[in-house]
């Protein structure tokens, strides 16, 4: 088995996750990304989106960031997000709703409709329900 | 000599004074608690920024983006000044409004006009009256949790005005929070950026190759440096908050140590009025049996 790699996520609010994880896949701007250990130095913008990792025990995880910076680095991934939800924190309902809102707003396509900001309300919506369905 | 009955609604008086300022004292020293957690919380963000951002600012070229070019001639700056809503703080609001004051002066004699933005009613009131333009005002930040959005839609707004070149500085004043009896007024510069301190390298840290950027460094620290201005502003409010705080407990401690000591004294004051009624009372029946027995 390959070596642990030290997962950090923090937020302007808290210190989402501190720990020693086997993988990491990270939302990056310019496309989903793996992170091993020992990866050489990359750095990155993200994206709203799921930020998956396999904890130490084998174990699934996500997350849900909104956005930020990644840094690798050969023993440790840093994660700076906008902010970051835990599956049990992500609020379906509140989600749900927000993609119906933003789906209408698409549809419907008023003038000065501001379709980059419902665009984004739409992937985040998507990236939340997603995460809630996806894995238990 | 004060009446018995005018000491007694005195101490009284004070009493109920030192009931207050004791109450106060307490609920100063829980929401200090609150706000000393969200600064802990903020810390590992910011720290954790300024490593990547140092790591980053080694790779991109020194002009790579506007917010690094300085002004050749700056007329205008604009400082923003936190300070908290309320007051009964000891010289919490005074020592930064002065410091402001101060600031906008000496840039005055270079001949720069300075216009603020207010974080907190304190310092808006004192600048309402002078002649300073105050170009915003965020009421009802400081001193209550917060989040992180207020730091960037004002950060943005700086920004903005930075690049339309309508500001060629942008200055922050706040409390440092140096601990519980020390809060510092300091003005820190934000733009335009001057050159990012690297985070201190450790000297035997292994060989690290270098970072692949994704996209390239230069638009990547066009992302991040507008980031790093929005925490420094974050960070400002939050050191404020808490040190206004611990400003105010400790100024009403001090208020309460005074109402002990004043309630001291005028017991004492309403001894001696009482023993001196005593005195005059008993004179008073020795003088009549006296006249009495005749």
């Amino acid at each position: 088995m390959a070596d642990n790699i030290k997962l950090e996520v923090v937020t302007p609010e808290k210190y989402v996750v501190s720990e020693d994880v086997q993988i990491v896949m990270a939302p990056g701007t310019l496309g989903e990304f793996g992170i091993l250990s020992g990866h050489t130095p990359f750095l990155t913008t993200l994206k709203a989106g799921s930020l998956s990792y396999k904890d130490n025990s084998g174990i699934d995880r996500a997350l849900f960031v909104s956005g930020g910076f990644a840094e690798a680095l050969p023993d440790k991934v840093i994660i700076l997000a906008e902010s970051a939800e835990r599956r049990r924190d992500i609020d379906l309902d509140r989600a749900q709703q927000s993609l119906d809102r933003a789906q209408k707003r698409i549809d419907q396509k008023k003038e000065n409709f501001d379709y980059e900001r419902a665009r984004i309300s739409l992937q985040r919506a998507i990236s939340r329900i997603g995460i809630v369905k996806t894995s238990i | 000599m004060a009446t018995l009955k005018e000491v007694q609604t005195k101490i009284s008086g004070v009493k109920k004074t030192k009931q207050i300022t004791k109450a106060m004292n307490m609920v100063a020293a829980s929401r200090l608690r609150g706000a000393q957690m969200a600064m802990e919380a903020f810390k590992p963000y910011a720290e954790k920024y300024a490593e990547v951002l140092g790591n980053l600012s080694e790779k991109a070229s020194g002009d790579a983006d506007p917010l690094l070019i300085k002004k050749e001639e700056v007329k205008n700056i604009h400082l923003i000044i936190c300070t908290s809503d309320r007051g009964l703080c000891g010289g919490f609001n005074a020592n930064l409004i002065n410091k402001a004051k101060e600031f906008i002066k000496e840039k005055q004699v270079s001949n720069v006009n300075t216009t603020v933005t207010n974080f907190g009613k304190k310092g808006r009131d004192a600048f309402k009256k002078s002649s300073v333009e105050i170009v915003d005002e965020h009421i009802g930040v400081v001193g209550s949790s917060f989040n992180f959005s207020v730091a960037s839609n004002s950060g943005q707004s700086m920004i903005n005005k930075f690049l339309e070149g309508i500001y060629d500085e942008v200055y922050v004043l706040y409390a440092a929070f140096k601990g519980m009896g020390k809060q510092v007024p300091t003005i820190r510069h934000l733009l335009p950026v001057s050159a990012i301190d690297a985070v201190d390298k450790d000297i035997n840290a292994p060989y690290q190759a270098e970072h692949i950027c994704e996209p390239s460094p230069d638009e990547l620290l066009g992302e991040m440096l507008p980031k790093n201005i929005f925490i420094q502003i974050h960070n400002a409010l939050l050191e404020t908050s808490t040190s206004e705080h611990a400003a105010r407990m400790s100024a009403m401690d001090n208020a309460t140590k005074a109402c002990n000591d004043l309630v001291e004294e005028l017991t004492l004051v309403y001894n001696k009025a009482r023993q001196a009624g005593i005195t005059a009372d008993l004179m008073d029946i020795v003088g009549g049996a006296e006249a009495l027995k005749g």
